[in-house]
């Protein structure tokens, strides 16, 4: 199968284009994506392609824009709404959660909500507090939202085209710093499941449960820890709500030690209840207490060495691994 | 334009129809039968009779909490809108929604939504998906006075008119947000002020006369319907009950309410009505008859329905079945 060198930035892209080829009904509605070409580049082009009705410019009007889309949505069409930032994204957190995630259920099945809402998350941009939060977690609270998180190139295109058939509302978180990551995709990529967690490196003696940005972190941790007699498996979560439950257990039960790393802050975050579910599930498989390396209890702040402090790094990891294996 | 006498009958028992409709409600909510919040139109009953029928069945219409009038004109059933506010299964939301979360997809009745303005975003959307498919179809939306206070009224104005979309937005104001009177939570109170700010057409129109709304919804609808844009229209009227059943009405004085209750709809149209000679005593005997045996026959439904197993408790909070990934519904 041949390939092509991409980027997590033009994978998106592509997976966009993709998602307006194939269905009439699909349009990309948000702030600057039209003429500007995309906050972060990523629907360049798409514009000149598809014109302004299904390459909608939106004014900064977050509540009025994402109820359009699940308005939009309710009335035939397949609309993908992008809000620039997680960050965001809090000034349609109404539409969102009071009418999105509950008009299925209030109708008694009768109405269904097929949008799918996209936007950044992820901070290490030196960008501060109102654009450098990762509540992702907020969204993967709520029953009758679908939350995943691409972090790799092949999601990055399939996950939207996957997230655009289902019936239910979908809400994708991509990674900012991830945008300009290079790699290899396959020239035919697909559609890719929105259900499953997956390995992205096996191990036997310890599990780096993560997600997004941090996938790449505990990598270099695991490559670390790897002379060090520690064979680290890393498990991509992929999909955030619901949890991929069994391959939490899985991963836990085959290597019976575990960190979580996640970017939102440690209180009431996700890593939180990966840990809970671990423990409802897995506590008899465990040789050694949970760990969780997570973002400071700070909004984030603009310095580099501060925000880089604040924010899981692979040092962090690796000593949050090394302490769970009792080599600290 | 004064209406035929069949025009005259509908439009009057639609408004007692409302009416008795919801003293119902207010007696079985006393008898415990109706739980949660019910907020009762009854006052407000020649909005939903006059301005409803001006739509077609393919338009769309969405509402907010206090809609159980607008349900009822819209062609729901009165039993499965009454086994809704029971929580019955045989609901017309299924028993999950209760009396603010109407629901008729088939009916193009896309609820009772209990966020103020929270429709408003939606009703764009609504209308956005028509004028991409290039149909005719237009999307209203009911709503208070008390949502002109909430940014997604700005916004979604702002968003319809900027797009032109065809979209009604059609705003009920009784003088109160809950509790606060208009002229205590706006800085100026001409509400089309604020809709023709964004260079939408707006108009105010006698809430308390059926006629009026009629013809200003008609005109309304063509308006909306030709694609020259959406439209605002202000009903001026007065709920002459509580805001809810918990409500203690603090904020508002007998007389007033009394003042405002000499301009009943529904009395003040049949008495102009006999004047004219176009409805009779024995007409309104005839519609209390139709009306009471309608009611009684929802109240019989409701009584009859089920509860839903409490097995089914997670249901219809996501699809039972979905494309696999790559399949294109």
């Amino acid at each position: 199968m041949s390939t092509v060198r991409t980027t997590y930035r033009e994978a998106l892209g592509a997976g966009l284009r993709a998602a307006l080829l194939r269905d009439p009904r699909v349009f990309l509605m948000g702030e600057d994506v039209g003429r500007y070409g995309g906050t972060y580049a990523v629907s360049k082009g798409l514009l000149e392609e598809f014109g302004e009705e299904r390459v909608r410019d939106t004014p900064l009007s977050e509540s009025a824009f994402v109820g359009a889309g699940i308005g939009a949505a309710l009335n035939g069409m397949r609309p993908i709404v992008e809000v620039m930032t997680v960050n965001f994204s809090l000034l349609a957190l109404d539409q969102v959660v009071n009418n999105a995630a509950t008009l299925r259920h209030m109708s008694g099945g009768q109405i269904n909500v097929p949008v799918v809402i996209r936007m950044t998350t992820g901070g290490g941009r030196q960008l501060a507090a109102q654009h450098s939060h990762s509540l992702e977690v907020w969204y993967a609270h709520v029953p009758g939202l679908r939350a995943v998180a691409p972090a790799t190139l092949d999601d990055a295109r399939g996950m939207l085209l996957t997230a655009i058939d289902d019936p239910d509302p979908v809400l994708i978180f991509e990674h900012a710093l991830l945008l300009p990551m290079e790699g290899e995709l396959d020239a035919d990529a697909a559609p890719v499941d929105i259900d499953h967690a997956a390995v992205r490196r096996a191990g036997s003696d310890i599990s780096l449960i993560t997600y997004s940005g941090s996938l790449y972190k505990c990598l270099a941790a695991a490559e670390q820890l790897e002379p060090e007699g520690v064979r680290a498996e890393v498990l991509d979560l992929r999909t955030l709500r619901p949890l991929d439950v069994d391959a939490i257990l899985a991963t836990v039960r085959k290597t019976r030690r575990a960190v979580v790393v996640d970017e939102s802050w440690k209180t009431c975050g996700l890593a939180a209840e990966i840990m809970a579910t671990i423990m409802e599930g897995a506590f008899y498989d465990l040789d050694a207490p949970l760990a969780r390396v997570c973002t400071a209890e700070v909004p984030l702040p603009y310095p580099k060495h501060l925000e880089d402090a604040a924010l899981p790094q692979v040092e962090r990891i690796v000593a949050a691994a090394r302490k769970v294996m009792g080599r600290d | 334009m004064t209406p035929t006498r069949d025009d005259a009958r509908a439009l009057l028992w639609q408004m007692v129809r409302i009416r008795r409709f919801e003293e119902k409600c207010a007696e079985l909510y006393s008898a415990g039968k109706i739980r949660g919040f019910m907020h009762l139109y009854i006052g407000e009953e020649a909005i939903a009779a006059g301005a409803m029928p001006q739509l077609d069945a393919s338009d769309s219409v969405l509402a907010t909490y206090r809609e159980h009038g607008q349900a009822l004109v819209r062609g729901l059933p009165a039993g499965p809108v009454m086994a809704e506010m029971y929580g019955k299964r045989e609901g017309c939301s299924g028993g999950r929604g209760g009396s603010m979360h109407i629901f008729d997809a088939t009916r193009r009745f896309f609820g009772g939504n209990a966020i103020v303005a929270g429709a408003l975003p939606m009703a764009v959307g609504f209308g956005l998906a028509e004028k991409m498919r290039k149909t005719d179809r237009i999307t209203a939306c009911f709503f208070g006075e008390g949502a002109v206070a909430e940014g997604e009224f700005h916004e979604s104005a702002n968003l319809a008119a900027l797009w032109r979309l065809p979209v009604l937005f059609l705003c009920e104001n009784n003088l109160y947000a809950m509790g606060t009177a208009i002229e205590r939570s706006e800085s100026d109170t001409d509400l089309c002020e604020k809709a023709r700010s964004y260079r939408m057409r707006a108009e105010s129109v006698d809430g308390m006369d059926v006629l009026a709304v009629r013809d200003a919804t008609r005109d309304a609808v063509a308006y909306v319907r030709s694609g020259a844009g959406p439209m605002f229209v202000e009903f001026r009227t007065y709920r002459f009950r509580a805001h809810s059943m918990f409500d203690p009405e603090l904020y508002r004085s007998k007389a007033e309410v009394e003042a405002w209750k000499k301009r009943c709809p529904v009395e003040t149209f049949f008495a102009a009505m006999r004047k004219q000679g176009l409805l009779n005593d024995a007409d309104r005997a005839a519609i209390e008859t139709e009306v009471a045996a309608e009611i009684d026959a929802a109240v019989a439904f409701a009584e009859a329905g089920t509860w839903e197993p409490v097995e089914q408790l997670t249901s219809n909070v996501y699809a039972r079945t979905r494309p696999a990934a790559g399949v294109t519904q």
